[in-house]
């Protein structure tokens, strides 16, 4: 263990609180998709994938990543509407195992139109140039992109706290991830807050997609990976919960990037490890409401 | 204001309401009574919309209801105040109130209505920013009914708003039906509290097994023990 210093440890935290982020943004999609519409969304990584993809083809026809940072989650975004009122929405009453296995399928279809479209193999994705370098953050020179990702993520949970505790839409939102019958009763047409709800998720994914890209570049693949470490994200962080979801996705990343410091063959499986004993002393996660799968 | 006529509906494959017909005119009380079971619930449920399958016809203000989705009957000025109350967890009392108004036409004059029903309601006034379910069961109950006031409803259906709740609170909720009727706000009520309701109602229906067995005003009613013993006794 020698070379292992203070600093050291200290850069790999920061390291995985920018890993962390990532998880953040996409399971804080997954999780308020669930805990509203009670659908497991399957192909939320394949929204994330799309979302590198269309950043990496407006960079390709002259656009830059600014452009791309608001452009990527609004086109996902319009996918995801779509997505939602033409396929899952005549699904709704037919148990939790329909709109899984659509999104699971749909992941396909979309992985599979990327490889035709782009082919099989990846892509780097160039860090915009202003974010390449490094700074120092007090401990030691730490990627300023990394740096970047995380104030990004901040500027996105920031953004989407203030939508949900101050606006009406948001108090619909959180009354109707509660009871949907009484929002309903109160003359809200739910369908519309649902078909919104999902359409934000995906956003979000796809914005996430596109963080992620300069970090590990791009592949039809990504989207895989990602989906089971942020289902590990939202066990361990409570189903439904957006608290949860960020404190788990800090975690998680940390976890990962310390184990991979200590012990990098064991830094996939930590997260399982980690979800494991999570589970064993609180079953329903960190913020999780018990019951909420029956 | 309000024609419910040859209304059925099911519970799977139960047939839970059997040819129901009633009326309500506008700025009466009008009360459902009978056992247990004997379809009350279900009656107002359909009226609002959240029975799957629901057959007949529910006329309210000269339109048809029952193709319709609960929120449009909110809209045309339907209220429901259901029996488990539905006050929405991790909400303040005042976002309660302000989950009545979302969808309203009322909406912009958000902060007045609740100061107007605050004024109705003090003991909400006084716990506004209160996480709505650690209030009493009575509070929770007097909540759950100034959400559904606060949007101006034409007629208010109120489920067994007496249940569980100590008489003192009771007593001040009746009084509060009265002066909404003087208001002009129409009532349709279910309760168990028999005597309490003809109280203050104009027209009682009885129910039995999912159909309407009698009917007759308030006053009549209240002086009929048998149909009171047959049909209402527990």
């Amino acid at each position: 263990m020698a070379g292992l210093s203070f600093d050291l440890i200290a850069l790999q935290l920061f390291a995985g609180l920018a890993l962390g982020a990532i998880y953040v943004l996409f399971a804080i999609g997954l999780s308020l998709i669930f805990g509203m519409l009670t659908v497991v969304n399957f192909a939320h990584g394949a929204f994330y994938m799309v979302g590198a993809y269309v950043g990496l083809y407006l960079i390709s026809i002259g656009g830059n990543f600014w452009i791309c940072l608001v452009a990527v989650p609004i086109v996902i975004g319009l996918f995801g509407l779509a997505v939602e009122r033409v396929l899952i929405r005549p699904l709704y009453g037919r148990g939790i195992d329909y709109p899984l296995l659509l999104t699971f399928g749909l992941s396909y279809v979309m992985v599979e139109c990327v490889r035709i479209a782009f082919g099989k193999t990846g892509y780097p994705f160039d860090t915009p140039e202003v974010l390449q370098g490094a700074v120092d953050i007090g401990v030691g020179y730490f990627p300023l992109y990394r740096l970047f990702v995380i104030g990004a993520t901040a500027v996105v949970l920031l953004a989407l706290w203030l939508f949900l505790e101050k606006t009406s839409y948001g108090l619909i939102i959180r009354a109707g991830a509660r009871d949907p019958q009484i929002v309903r009763v109160l003359g809200v047409d739910v369908s519309r807050v649902w078909l919104i709800v999902f359409g934000i998720g995906t956003a979000i994914a796809g914005f996430a997609g596109l963080l992620a890209a300069p970090l590990q570049g791009v592949i039809p693949e990504m989207g895989g990976t990602i989906l089971a470490e942020a289902f590990v994200v939202t066990v361990v962080g409570g189903m439904g919960s957006i608290g949860g979801a960020v404190l788990a996705g800090l975690l998680v990343g940390v976890v990962v990037s310390m184990t991979s410091l200590f012990a990098p063959e064991m830094a996939k499986v930590s997260i399982f490890a980690l979800m494991a004993i999570v589970l064993i002393v609180r079953p329903q996660g960190f913020f999780g409401r018990a019951g909420l799968m029956s | 204001m309000l024609q419910v006529s040859q209304l059925n509906a099911w519970y799977g494959a139960s047939h839970a309401l059997q040819d129901i017909s009633l009326e309500v005119t506008r700025g009466e009380i009008v009360c459902l009574i009978g056992r247990n079971g004997a379809g009350k619930t279900t009656t107002l449920k359909s009226i609002m919309g959240l029975m799957g399958r629901a057959r007949g016809s529910v006329i309210f203000k000269g339109e048809e209801l029952l193709r319709q989705p609960a929120h449009v009957r909110f809209a045309l000025g339907l209220a429901y105040v259901p029996e488990e109350r539905r006050i929405v967890q991790g909400l303040s009392v005042r976002e309660n109130l302000r989950l009545g108004l979302v969808a309203s036409k009322h909406k912009k004059r958000e902060a007045e209505l609740i100061d107007e029903i605050a004024v109705i309601f003090p003991r909400l006034a006084e716990r506004m920013d209160q996480e709505a379910v650690t209030m009493s069961g009575g509070e929770q109950q007097m909540l759950a009914i100034a959400r559904a006031m606060i949007a101006k409803p034409d007629l208010i259906m109120l489920d067994e708003p007496s249940e569980g709740i100590m008489p003192v609170l009771v007593d001040e909720m009746f009084e509060l039906f009265r002066s909404m009727k003087a208001q002009g706000t129409t009532v349709l009520l279910v309760e168990q509290n028999v005597e309490l309701a003809l109280g203050i109602a104009d027209r009682a229906y009885v129910l039995d097994q999912g159909a309407v067995v009698h009917q007759a005003s308030a006053q009549a009613l209240l002086a009929d023990d048998e149909i009171k013993e047959r049909y209402c006794s527990v």
